[in-house]
């Protein structure tokens, strides 16, 4: 089975009045029609990886690679044309929360309808099945309703499953969610994974899950990334998470409370400096 | 013998124009002196708003609130400001960011005409881990477990008996959570204090509290303890819907 994302020493820095800082430094791993997870705490640079991927480092931000391909196209030195085919029509990106990335002034249908247009541009008509169906696709019980609303009639559940209708709506190859269910509450997170684990069974989508949240990413992804201070630290089959080596990983783990019970006062992290080197 | 705190059919009505929104519909739980309560329930439920309304932040419309037997005045005076206390959801929502950590912590005191308050600010800080040298720092040099460190400790500077913990953790990376409940576990049993925890995560409510109540659509669903929790003996569907769905992803179970 080809790759269908090859990243290979991804690094991403920012000028800081001390010098540049890297976010990203070094980081490689290939993405086949699989759910990869991409676990880390807050900045650790996951959400950085996920935009760079996407040529989304905001600016002052800089972004480089060895090797960040796509489908054999090399993303690095892609021009506007490039990206413009590519985003939204064979990589999507789903964001964390659905009221600050929807248009707030504009109906759900005529979002999911623009975007259906600027990649395959067919009649009105059809434009808008095709909405209804992605929206029916996606759990929403009653599409035509939604279609009409604006983004503050919807629920954050809602909202989220409308956001993940419209990355989904042109098929892409790949998508990039990046914590697309922690806004959400917890038996609607389910049922957002389960939307996105039948399009990877279904249609062979390569999928990054890029989450803080361990005991999720790990019950979901076939693959695990463990990232720590802009570095991959250990890259595990999600099943094995139990008897991960890392001693970051593990205490990420280990210090999560469980329901059956756990140590008190519960353990917590004793960071080392050599992780980060 | 009289509950610490006592809950008895609460209700909350916001009203905007001609709309009418019940938020908390007949709730009652009573809260022992050094307990440990948690309420549970998806956003919306009126977990946090019963908490607000308890200490006066949301408005009470029916039902009453006893502290030590008695009913609480309104508007709440000192006194029960004094030994009631919330800790909220959001550290870096709920410190000022214009001023330092030294003045956060010595409104309190002023306003109750507290004495020898370099000394309990001192105190203070050290109680939830946090060194002299954090004293004259601004909220924006600190991380966000130290953050809601220096709220637990503005909630604590006035020795209350009762706390009241609005998602203490939710907005911290799961290392820092462990640290933030660790210290609120020590403080507990150290002082005897009475917590009431609000939480969308069960697993955090059954590390912290004997026992919990679940909330939806404002009403109660099941009051649990700590033990029924574990054991999974939940009687109501929802509650089993969310001890499921805090597992982690199942591929194989059909949605409801």
């Amino acid at each position: 089975m080809s790759d269908l994302l090859t990243v290979e020493d991804l690094r991403v820095r920012f000028p800081s009045r001390n010098g540049p800082v890297e976010v990203v430094r070094g980081v490689t791993f290939a993405l086949g029609r699989e759910r990869l997870g991409i676990v880390g705490e807050s900045g650790s640079g996951k959400s950085q990886t996920g935009r760079a991927i996407l040529g989304l480092t905001p600016p002052p931000g800089q972004a480089e690679a060895k090797r960040l391909e796509f489908d054999g196209i090399d993303l690095r030195n892609a021009d506007k044309a490039t990206w413009r085919r590519l985003r939204g029509a064979r990589i999507s990106m789903v964001m964390q929360d659905p009221k600050f990335s929807l248009n707030p002034v504009m109906t759900i249908g005529k979002q999911l309808v623009e975007c259906w247009n600027l990649h395959a541009g067919t009649s009105r008509a059809e434009a808008k099945d095709r909405a209804i169906a992605m929206l029916e696709a996606v759990q929403i019980r009653d599409p035509k309703r939604v279609f009409g609303a604006y983004p503050h009639e919807l629920s954050g559940g809602m909202g989220q499953r409308a956001m993940i209708a419209m990355m989904l709506i042109t098929e892409p190859d790949m998508l990039i969610a990046d914590e697309p269910t922690s806004a959400l509450d917890v038996t609607v997170q389910i049922e957002v994974l389960r939307i996105l684990d039948r399009l990877v069974s279904e249609r062979g989508m390569g999928l990054i899950l890029i989450s803080h949240d361990l005991r999720l990413v790990s019950s979901f992804c076939d693959r695990v990334l463990v990232m720590y201070a802009g570095k991959v630290v250990e890259e595990l089959k999600a099943s094995e998470l139990l008897n991960a080596q890392h001693p970051y990983t593990r205490g990420l783990y280990n210090c999560l409370p469980k329901i059956d019970g756990s140590a008190r006062p519960l353990p917590t992290l004793q960071r080392e400096e050599s992780w980060a080197e | 013998m009289t509950a610490h705190l006592d809950i008895r059919d609460l209700r909350v009505s916001f009203h905007s124009g001609a709309e009418r929104v019940d938020a908390v519909r007949g709730v009652s739980f009573r809260v022992e002196r050094g307990a440990s309560y948690g309420i549970v329930g998806e956003s919306g439920s009126g977990k946090s708003t019963v908490l607000r309304a308890i200490c006066g932040l949301a408005p009470v419309t029916g039902g009453e609130v006893l502290f030590e037997g008695r009913p609480v005045s309104e508007p709440r005076d000192a006194a029960f400001y004094r030994n009631v206390q919330m800790v909220f959801q959001d550290p870096y929502a709920s410190l000022h960011p214009r001023h330092t950590i030294d003045r956060v912590l010595s409104e309190p005191l002023a306003i109750h005409g507290f004495k020898d308050r370099d000394k309990r600010i001192e105190t203070a800080l050290r109680d939830v881990g946090l060194g002299p040298r954090f004293r004259f720092a601004y909220p924006h040099q600190l991380s966000g477990g130290q953050r809601q460190r220096v709220a637990v400790a503005r909630a604590l500077i006035l020795e209350p008996t009762v706390l009241l913990l609005d998602e203490p953790t939710s907005a911290l990376d799961a290392s820092i959570q462990a640290e933030v409940l660790n210290l609120l576990d020590r403080l507990r049993a150290e002082r005897g204090l009475t917590y009431v925890l609000v939480s969308h995560d069960l697993a955090v409510v059954a590390h912290m509290c004997e026992q919990l109540m679940v909330m939806q659509h404002g009403q109660t669903v099941e009051v649990m303890t700590r033990a029924d929790l574990q054991a999974g003996r939940a009687t109501q569907d929802y509650t089993r819907r969310l001890l499921a769905a805090s597992e982690g992803y199942t591929p194989m179970e059909t949605s409801a």
